[in-house]
């Protein structure tokens, strides 16, 4: 295991930078209008959490104590998990809103294409 | 006096790959008096758009295939605005029997309804594969209660007819083969009155499988989430 100055393991400085890039990005996007105030929030949130766990390991296990999970690795590893599930599952909504909307899209191109072909 | 009126009524097939039925599909029609046809080509790759309209079918074209329920709609909306008081829906893989389409209209006007289904359990003209007949219709028909409300001889048929007042009312937003239960959730939600019609149902194909029933559950429970 490679320590940097003896205090902090590589995969920890590795996590906190990664999280730093999301955050990054994650204002980018709400700059250029992609993302809404929630999702802005949610994301800070999110990769706030993982650079205080990233630097300090043991933040996770108070909480993992806390909610009775035991270890705090575990605890983000549930997490992580049901986060995954959320944004899978608002994805797949969002795919069957966007195949219906090109439903709509392709009737309106056939209809004007025979409104067109009876003038 | 008795006011006598004279209905147009148009009937819509959704066709996707059917270039080897849908020409006798739409001569049966013809045959059987019913002129006003609309054939929607979901896109086929072979040659349906051809031949149906070589049939004096009127034909429009899905530049993307966008399944059952969609090319539906899409006919739906054409014989809307060619001014349909009446609406049949029809199979283009010859499953239906022309000859049924006046029985189901008459029914239609006679008893007032807003919408017709077709069975094919209401008589014992329809060959129906065994497995089909004995398990896979009666999961579809409870699974359909669920999803409906509305208990019915045969869960799966394509063959309906609505008046003008329903077609509009009912918008359908299923794009696959989910398309069924939704008319008949939305026929039941809007309180429309219907009534089943024996229909005689010819299997080339077996049809919805096991595979299509689950695929037609998934898109049901993700349109709950869709606003």
């Amino acid at each position: 295991m490679y320590k940097i100055r003896g205090f902090m393991y590589l995969i920890q400085i590795l996590l906190a930078l990664f999280a730093l890039f999301a955050l990054l990005k994650t204002k980018q996007k709400f700059s250029l209008g992609d993302i809404g105030r929630r999702d802005l929030l949610v994301w800070v949130l999110l990769w706030v959490a993982v650079i205080v766990v990233a630097i300090a390991p043991n933040s996770a296990a108070v909480f993992a104590k806390m909610t009775g999970v035991g270890r705090g690795a575990d605890l983000v590893v549930y997490l992580a998990l049901a986060l995954l599930f959320y944004l899978f599952f608002r994805m797949t909504v969002r795919i069957e809103k966007m195949k219906r909307e090109i439903t709509v899209l392709t009737r309106e191109i056939s209809l004007k294409e025979k409104n067109s072909e009876s003038k | 006096m008795v006011e006598i009126k004279y209905m147009t009524i148009w009937i819509v097939i959704p066709a996707y790959n059917e270039e080897k039925q849908i020409g006798r599909v739409i001569a049966g029609l013809f045959e059987h008096g019913w002129h006003n046809v609309v054939v929607v080509d979901d896109n086929s790759s072979d040659n349906t758009i051809v031949v149906a309209r070589k049939s004096g079918a009127l034909v429009v074209h899905h530049v993307l295939n966008r399944g059952q329920g969609a090319a539906l709609r899409t006919g739906d909306e054409l014989a809307l605005a060619m001014g349909a008081d009446v609406i049949v829906h029809f199979d283009g893989d010859e499953q239906f029997d022309p000859g049924d389409v006046k029985g189901a209209v008459d029914y239609l006007q006679e008893k007032g309804l807003g919408a017709v289904l077709g069975s094919k359990m209401l008589d014992n003209r329809s060959q129906i594969p065994w497995l089909k007949k004995l398990l896979i219709i009666p999961i579809s028909r409870v699974i359909n209660l669920m999803l409906t409300a509305a208990w019915l001889s045969d869960a799966h048929n394509g063959f309906r007819v609505l008046t003008r007042a329903t077609a509009e009312k009912i918008i359908i937003t299923q794009d696959g083969m989910a398309h069924n239960s939704e008319i008949i959730g939305k026929i039941k939600k809007n309180g429309i009155k219907f009534a089943e019609f024996p229909v005689k149902v010819v299997y080339n194909e077996y049809g919805q499988g096991v595979g299509g029933g689950v695929k037609i559950l998934r898109d049901w429970i993700l349109s709950v989430f869709i606003r």
